[in-house]
């Protein structure tokens, strides 16, 4: 199962973030979270991606246990998009990529295509710091497209963007799918969750089937 | 990707990084530059305090600015960069090592250049045989402070003070560099032996080495 959390709780200085959630994903599922900004989603995210762990309760990410050393190796098989997209700045979008695409040991050769699939090719030398927004998260796309995930994390992911670059991310979803793999949504938008098969809302660090 | 292959791979981008902002030529330099020729300034023209003063101010104002090039702004990383390495299995212990490579070569580009400047303006009377044991002992100073503020950086990696409490966590831990490599050039003046001054540096700069590697997964777990 590429998700399973049981009670998990999680706090930072002295307030709850999370509490007692528990929540699994089958292969080839999509769940969705819909809450409000500060609701706890991003970092029910990031403890989905092993990035954070729980401080109660339990949680397996794609066969490794949260909060031992079993993490690691699973990580490069999670892909995420966060609400702020992770590029360096001062590299151009395709340095960038490479840079991330060797350090994860795989292709390079790809890239090219990748940057066109997501129409980026003429945009290829341009500084991260001089892209915008939607630029931004097209290079996390093609980053995707390429590491292939086995679990897709995204996080408001559609969040200004236009419907064109929208699409792209429902592509990544497709594709995620077709090889078996799980995705979890994360939005405060209940518009963006038609792909999902069950839809939970979280609100004060707790997660419940949304209605 | 294997251990080496990804810290070089941290260490090209990390120069490519350093060519664009260029904070070490344009920021630290300049400012070394005027620390060099405040000495002059306030002493005069007294050529002999000056000559015997040269080493010294070079290593004052090489461990003070040669922390600069090692906590740079640049060498931050942003949590989302650190998610980003995470997800890509970069291993923390490569990119410490990484980090260290790029930075002790900018250290050592930086060293050169302060003390082709401070034999310029103070005219040092070295000893016969120096570059050698010069080289080698700023080359072991460089490495040692890189690996001291690489390592202060992680340690105080997402902290709101960080960048003064890693200069408070590197000036104590600095000292063993600061004695190694200014007594190196004493001892040769004196024409005595160097070597317990390089064994001493050896052995700081072998230490920060293994602590920062050894510590370099559990110190980027719990800044998260």
């Amino acid at each position: 199962m590429p998700i399973s959390l049981n009670s998990v709780g999680f706090g930072l200085g002295g307030f709850t973030i999370l509490s007692d959630v528990t929540v699994s994903v089958e292969p080839g599922e999509v769940i969705g979270v819909i809450g409000a900004n500060g609701s706890g989603k991003t970092t029910l995210i990031r403890m989905m991606a092993t990035l954070v762990s729980p401080r109660e309760g339990s949680g397996m990410v794609l066969g490794a246990r949260l909060g031992t050393g079993e993490v690691y190796p699973v990580r490069k098989r999670i892909g995420v998009i966060s609400h702020l997209p992770a590029v360096i700045g001062q590299l151009t979008l395709e340095e960038h990529l490479r840079h991330v695409i060797r350090l994860a040991g795989l292709d390079t050769d790809r890239i090219p295509a990748a940057l066109r699939a997501v129409g980026l090719d003429g945009a290829a030398e341009r500084s991260g710091s001089a892209s915008s927004f939607g630029m931004l998260r097209r290079t996390e796309v093609a980053r995707l497209l390429i590491s292939e995930p086995e679990l897709l994390l995204l996080d408001e992911a559609f969040s200004g963007l236009d419907s064109e670059a929208g699409s792209l991310i429902d592509t990544l979803i497709a594709r995620t799918l077709a090889r078996e793999g799980a995705v979890v949504l994360v939005s405060h938008d209940r518009s963006h969750m038609q792909s999902a098969s069950r839809v939970f809302s979280i609100g004060g660090g707790t997660l419940r089937t949304a209605p | 990707m294997r251990f080496w292959g990804q810290a070089l791979e941290v260490a090209r981008v990390d120069f490519r990084i350093e060519a664009r902002e260029g904070e070490v030529i344009r920021i630290v330099m300049p400012f070394a530059v005027m620390a060099l020729l405040v000495f002059p300034l306030a002493m005069g023209l007294d050529l002999s305090t000056l000559e015997r003063i040269g080493p010294a101010v070079f290593w004052a104002l090489g461990v003070l600015f040669g922390m600069q090039v090692a906590l740079r702004q640049s060498a931050e990383e942003a949590v989302s960069r650190k998610d980003l390495y995470a997800l890509a299995g970069l291993d923390p212990a490569a990119r410490f090592a990484g980090r260290a490579l790029s930075g002790t070569l900018l250290t050592i580009g930086f060293f050169a250049a302060l003390w082709l400047g401070m034999v310029v303006v103070y005219s040092p009377g070295l000893p016969a045989g120096w570059p050698g044991p010069t080289a080698m002992a700023t080359a072991l100073v460089a490495i040692g402070l890189t690996e001291l503020g690489t390592l202060a950086g992680e340690v105080t990696a997402g902290l709101r003070n960080r960048t003064a409490l890693a200069s408070l966590i590197v000036a104590p831990l600095a000292v063993p560099l600061v004695v190694g490599g200014s007594q190196t050039m004493d001892s040769l003046a004196r024409d005595e032996s160097i070597l317990p001054w390089v064994l001493l540096l050896l052995a700081t700069d072998l230490a920060l080495a293994v602590a920062g590697v050894g510590l370099a997964r559990p110190l980027e777990e719990a800044s998260r």
